[in-house]
C-alpha cells in the first residue's frame, strides 16, 4: 500500500521538476525544494488545504496539498531513473594538489551505498605519469563519459546515458553478462559474484539512483548519487572529503562545489590546467582533474592508512622503492 | 538391379557400427557420462551460488568460459568452411572426411553457446536479451550471427544426411521398429530418383556455399566483441581475419584428430587412408604458415610501436606467461610446420601429433588473448583486494570445461550409431563417377 502511494510520488516528479523553480504560499523557493515535492494527477482524497506554486516561467500553479510528496519517501523507479534531472549537465572536477588519501570518500561512498570494507565505487590509484614525475593520489570515480564505451555494448540497455550526463546502471535490467566491465577502459565497474545477505533488504525500494540494493549477479558502479542531487546536496565523496578535493555541479550554470567554496566550472579548468584522464581515447569523460601542483601535502601521508590498504600499492614502482629504503 | 544390390551391401557393411555396441565402447560411454555429470554438479553449484564459485573477479571477468567458447564457435566454424569448400568444388577425396567434419561442425556449434551461457551472471534474465534488444550492442550481433549460423549448418548437415537415411530406411528390415520409423521420418520421402537426386545435389551446394559465408559473419563478429573495445590487447584491426584463421587451424586439426581415432577404433583403413591424413596435413600446414605470420604481424606491431600499454601487455605476457606464450605461439606454430613441411615426416601418427600440438596450442593462444589483457587495464590494477588482481581457473571452471569436451565426444559417438561415417551415399556417388569416368576413357581410347 504504502510502496504504491510512493511509487505514484515517482512517477509525477518529473512532471512536477518540469515546473522548476517553485514555492508554494508558505514555503520559500530552493533548490532542495523542488524535491521535496510531487504532485500528482489522479485523484487523491482532498485534503482541502490547497498549496500555490510559482513555475519557471511566471506562472502560478495551485494544488492540493495532499498531493505534496515528502522526499524520503519518494522513489525514482528504474523507468524514471532513465530521463535524468532536466536542464542539468552534471561535472565533477577533482583537486589532485589536495588529495591526501584520506579514503574518506571511499568510506562515505560505501556507507551510503552500502558497500562492503573491500568494494568501493571510488579506488584512490597512487599514479606515476613518467620516472622523472613525482607521483600523486588519483580519485577515480566512474567518469560519466559522454561516449560511454559501456553503454554501446550493453546489449539490453541495462545501463544508459541520461541527459543529465549520468551513466547509470539498473539492476533490474542487467543479465551479468560483463561485457561493459571489459569494455570500460577506466576500470570503473564492479560485479556482484555472489549472495549477500544485504542483497535481500527490502526495507529500500530499488532504485538505480541509489543503486541500493545491489542484487547478485549484476554490475555496479558509481553513481554520482542522483538521490542527494535531487536534494540539492553534494554528491557522498564530495561531502565526506575533508580536504574538499571534490568539486562537483552543474556545466549548464557553470558552477562548481565542494562545499566549501563555490566556483566558476570554466575558469577553474582555465586557470588551473585542468584535464581529463586518458583524454586520447575519446570517451568524453565528466570528471576533470587539476594537476597536482603546489601541493598541500607530501604524499607519504597518503600512506598513514592500514596495513592492507598500503599492501594494494605494492606494484608501484615509487612504493616498492620506498619500502626498501624503509621508509615504510 | 544393381544400385539396389550395392545399396544394401552398403547398409550391410555398415550396420554393425550402427548397431552394435562393443565393451570398449560402452565404458567409455560410460566415462563420458561421468565426467558430463559433474559437470552438471559443478553448474548447478555455480547457478545456486554464483560466479563466486569461478576464478573470475572484477579484474579478469571473463576466464576460461569464454576461451572454451571461441574455442569451440572456432571448431564449428571452420568445420563449416571445409565442409563447404569439399562439397563446393567437389573435392575427389571428401567423401570419407566430409560427414565427420559436418558432425564437428554442429556439435560444436551447440556445445560452444553453452560456454557463453556460463559466462551470463543472471541466466533467470536471458530472455531480456529478446524483450530489450540493442542492436548497437556486438553481442546482439553476435546472438543473431550464431543462430543463423547454428541454423543454417543444421539445414545443410540434414541436406548431406537425406540419401543416407533413404538408403537405411530402405535397408534395414531386421532394425528395431523405433529406428525403422526415425529413418522414415529423416529420410522425408526421398526415393533417389535422378530429378530429386539433381535436385538435391543443386541444394546441397548452394547451402555449401552459405554456409561458408555465415562462418566467416559469425566468426568475424566473435572477434569484434573484443577488437571493438578500448583494451590494449583486443582493439586490433586484424583479429577477425586472424580469429578465422585461427579458427581454421584449430578446426583442421580436430578433425586430423577425429579420423585418426575413428580410423582406430571402428576399422575404417579401408576408407579413411594415408592419403586422407596427407591432404589434410598439407592443409593444416598453410594454415599453420598463416596462423603463424598473423600472430606475428599482432604482437610484432604492437612490440614494435611499444605504446606505453602494450609495453605493460608484452611485459607480462613475457614474464608471468612465459612458458604459456612459448608453447603457444612458438611450439604450437613451429611444430607443425617442421613436421608437416618434410615429406619423410608425414606419417598418419606424426601428422596427428602435430594436430594435438595445434589444437592445444591454439587454446593456450586463446588464453593469452583473454586473461592476460584482462590483468593488464588502461589503468594499473591497484586499491583492490590481492586476490582480485591475477585469474585462476577453479575446479568448477575446469569440470565445466571437461564435461563440454566429453559431450562433445559422446554426442559423436551416438550421432555414429545413428548414420555411418562414411557417407554412403556418397561411396555410391563415386563409383557411379568412376564408371562414367571409365566409359568415357574407353570410348576416347577406341576412338
Amino acid at each position: 500500500m504504502e510502496n504504491n502511494k510512493t511509487e505514484k510520488g515517482g512517477t509525477n516528479r518529473r512532471k512536477f521538476l518540469k515546473l522548476g523553480l517553485m514555492s508554494s504560499v508558505t514555503a520559500v523557493a530552493g533548490a532542495s525544494l523542488i524535491s521535496n515535492l510531487a504532485i500528482q494527477d489522479e485523484e487523491v482524497t482532498d485534503s482541502g488545504e490547497k498549496m500555490r506554486l510559482l513555475t519557471p516561467d511566471g506562472k502560478i500553479v495551485e494544488v492540493d496539498a495532499s498531493n505534496i510528496n515528502k522526499y524520503p519517501e519518494a522513489l525514482i523507479t528504474p523507468e524514471e531513473s532513465r530521463k535524468g534531472i532536466p536542464n542539468r549537465k552534471f561535472v565533477m572536477v577533482i583537486d589532485l594538489a589536495k588529495c591526501k588519501n584520506a579514503r574518506k570518500c571511499v568510506e562515505g561512498c560505501q556507507k551510503a551505498h552500502d558497500l562492503d570494507y573491500n568494494e568501493e565505487f571510488m579506488k584512490v590509484q597512487l599514479i606515476q605519469d613518467n620516472p622523472e614525475a613525482s607521483p600523486y593520489w588519483l580519485p577515480k570515480p566512474c567518469f560519466h563519459c559522454d561516449e560511454p564505451p559501456c553503454v554501446t555494448v550493453c546489449p539490453t540497455g541495462a545501463t544508459f546515458k541520461r541527459e543529465d550526463n549520468i551513466v547509470l546502471i539498473d539492476n533490474d535490467r542487467c543479465i551479468g553478462c560483463k561485457f561493459c566491465v571489459t569494455s570500460c577502459p577506466y576500470s570503473a565497474r564492479q560485479f556482484n559474484w555472489g549472495h549477500k545477505d544485504k542483497f535481500d533488504d527490502t526495507s529500500q525500494p530499488y532504485s538505480p539512483e541509489t543503486s541500493v540494493p545491489a542484487a547478485e549477479g549484476t554490475v555496479m558502479k558509481c553513481d554520482f548519487c542522483p538521490d542527494m542531487l535531487r536534494q540539492g546536496k553534494l554528491p557522498h565523496c564530495a561531502q565526506s572529503c575533508p580536504m574538499g578535493v571534490i568539486y562537483f555541479g552543474d556545466k549548464n550554470e557553470d558552477i562548481v562545489t565542494n562545499g566549501e567554496e563555490t566556483v566558476r566550472f570554466s575558469q577553474l579548468i582555465k586557470d588551473r590546467g585542468g584535464y581529463r584522464h586518458l583524454e586520447h581515447l575519446g570517451t568524453k569523460p565528466n570528471v576533470y582533474y587539476l594537476p597536482a601542483v603546489n601541493r598541500q601535502f607530501p604524499l607519504e601521508r597518503g600512506f598513514n592508512v592500514d596495513e592492507d590498504i598500503i599492501e594494494r600499492y605494492k606494484d608501484v614502482p615509487y612504493v616498492q622503492d620506498l619500502k626498501k629504503q624503509g621508509k615504510i | 538391379m544393381n544400385l539396389e544390390n550395392r545399396k544394401r551391401e552398403l547398409a550391410k557393411e555398415f550396420s554393425p557400427l550402427l548397431e552394435k555396441t562393443t565393451k570398449t565402447s560402452k565404458i567409455w560411454i560410460g566415462f563420458l557420462i561421468a565426467v558430463i555429470l559433474v559437470g552438471v554438479y559443478a553448474f548447478f553449484l555455480q547457478l545456486f551460488k554464483g560466479h563466486i564459485v569461478t576464478g573470475m573477479r572484477d579484474n579478469v571477468v571473463w576466464g576460461i568460459y569464454i576461451i572454451n567458447f571461441i574455442f569451440f564457435v572456432c571448431l564449428s566454424y571452420s568445420g563449416a568452411f571445409i565442409s563447404g569448400i569439399l562439397h563446393f568444388f567437389k573435392t575427389p577425396w571428401k567423401n570419407s572426411i566430409s560427414r565427420i567434419v559436418e558432425i564437428i561442425t554442429v556439435l560444436s556449434l551447440i556445445i560452444g553457446p553453452i560456454f557463453i551461457l556460463l559466462c551470463i551472471g543472471r541466466l533467470d534474465r536471458l530472455h531480456y536479451l529478446f524483450l530489450y534488444p540493442r542492436i548497437q550492442s556486438p553481442i546482439t550481433w553476435d546472438i543473431i550471427a550464431i543462430m543463423t549460423d547454428l541454423i543454417g549448418c543444421f539445414i545443410y548437415l540434414f541436406l548431406t544426411f537425406i540419401p543416407d537415411f533413404a538408403i537405411l530406411r530402405d535397408n534395414s528390415e531386421n532394425a528395431p521398429k523405433w529406428r525403422q520409423k526415425v529413418y522414415k521420418f529423416l529420410a522425408i520421402g526421398y526415393q533417389d530418383t535422378p530429378e530429386q537426386r539433381e535436385k538435391l545435389h543443386k541444394v546441397t551446394r548452394t547451402m555449401s556455399a552459405m554456409v561458408i559465408a555465415l562462418a566467416i559473419v559469425a566468426y568475424s563478429v566473435l572477434a569484434w566483441i573484443f577488437s571493438l573495445t578500448l583494451q590494449p590487447g583486443w582493439n586490433s584491426s586484424i583479429f577477425a581475419p586472424y580469429f578465422i584463421v585461427a579458427g581454421l587451424y584449430s578446426g583442421v586439426g580436430v578433425i586430423i584428430i577425429a579420423m585418426y581415432l575413428i580410423r582406430k577404433y571402428y576399422n575404417l583403413e579401408h576408407y579413411i587412408r594415408k592419403v586422407h591424413f596427407i591432404g589434410a596435413g598439407i592443409i593444416l600446414l598453410v594454415i599453420s604458415l598463416l596462423f603463424g605470420y598473423f600472430t606475428f604481424s599482432e604482437y610484432f606491431s604492437r612490440w614494435f610501436s611499444h605504446k606505453i600499454q602494450d609495453a605493460n601487455l608484452l611485459n607480462t605476457l613475457f614474464t608471468r606467461y612465459f612458458w604459456m606464450f612459448i608453447f603457444a605461439n612458438y611450439i604450437g606454430v613451429l611444430v607443425p610446420i617442421v613436421i608437416l613441411f618434410f615429406k619423410k615426416f608425414r606419417t598418419i601418427k606424426s601428422i596427428t601429433f602435430a594436430a594435438v600440438i595445434a589444437v592445444v596450442g591454439l587454446w593456450f593462444n586463446k588464453y593469452l588473448i583473454i586473461v592476460p589483457t584482462l590483468e593488464t587495464p588502461y589503468l594499473p590494477i591497484q586499491d583492490t583486494r590481492p586476490e582480485f588482481i591475477h585469474y585462476t581457473a577453479t575446479w568448477v571452471e575446469w569440470a565445466l570445461s571437461f564435461a563440454g569436451v566429453a559431450a562433445f565426444i559422446l554426442f559423436f559417438i551416438l550421432i555414429m550409431k545413428l548414420v555411418p561415417i562414411i557417407p554412403m551415399s556418397g561411396i555410391i556417388d563415386n563409383e557411379r563417377d568412376q564408371k562414367k569416368n571409365k566409359k568415357v576413357y574407353k570410348k576416347i581410347v577406341t576412338e
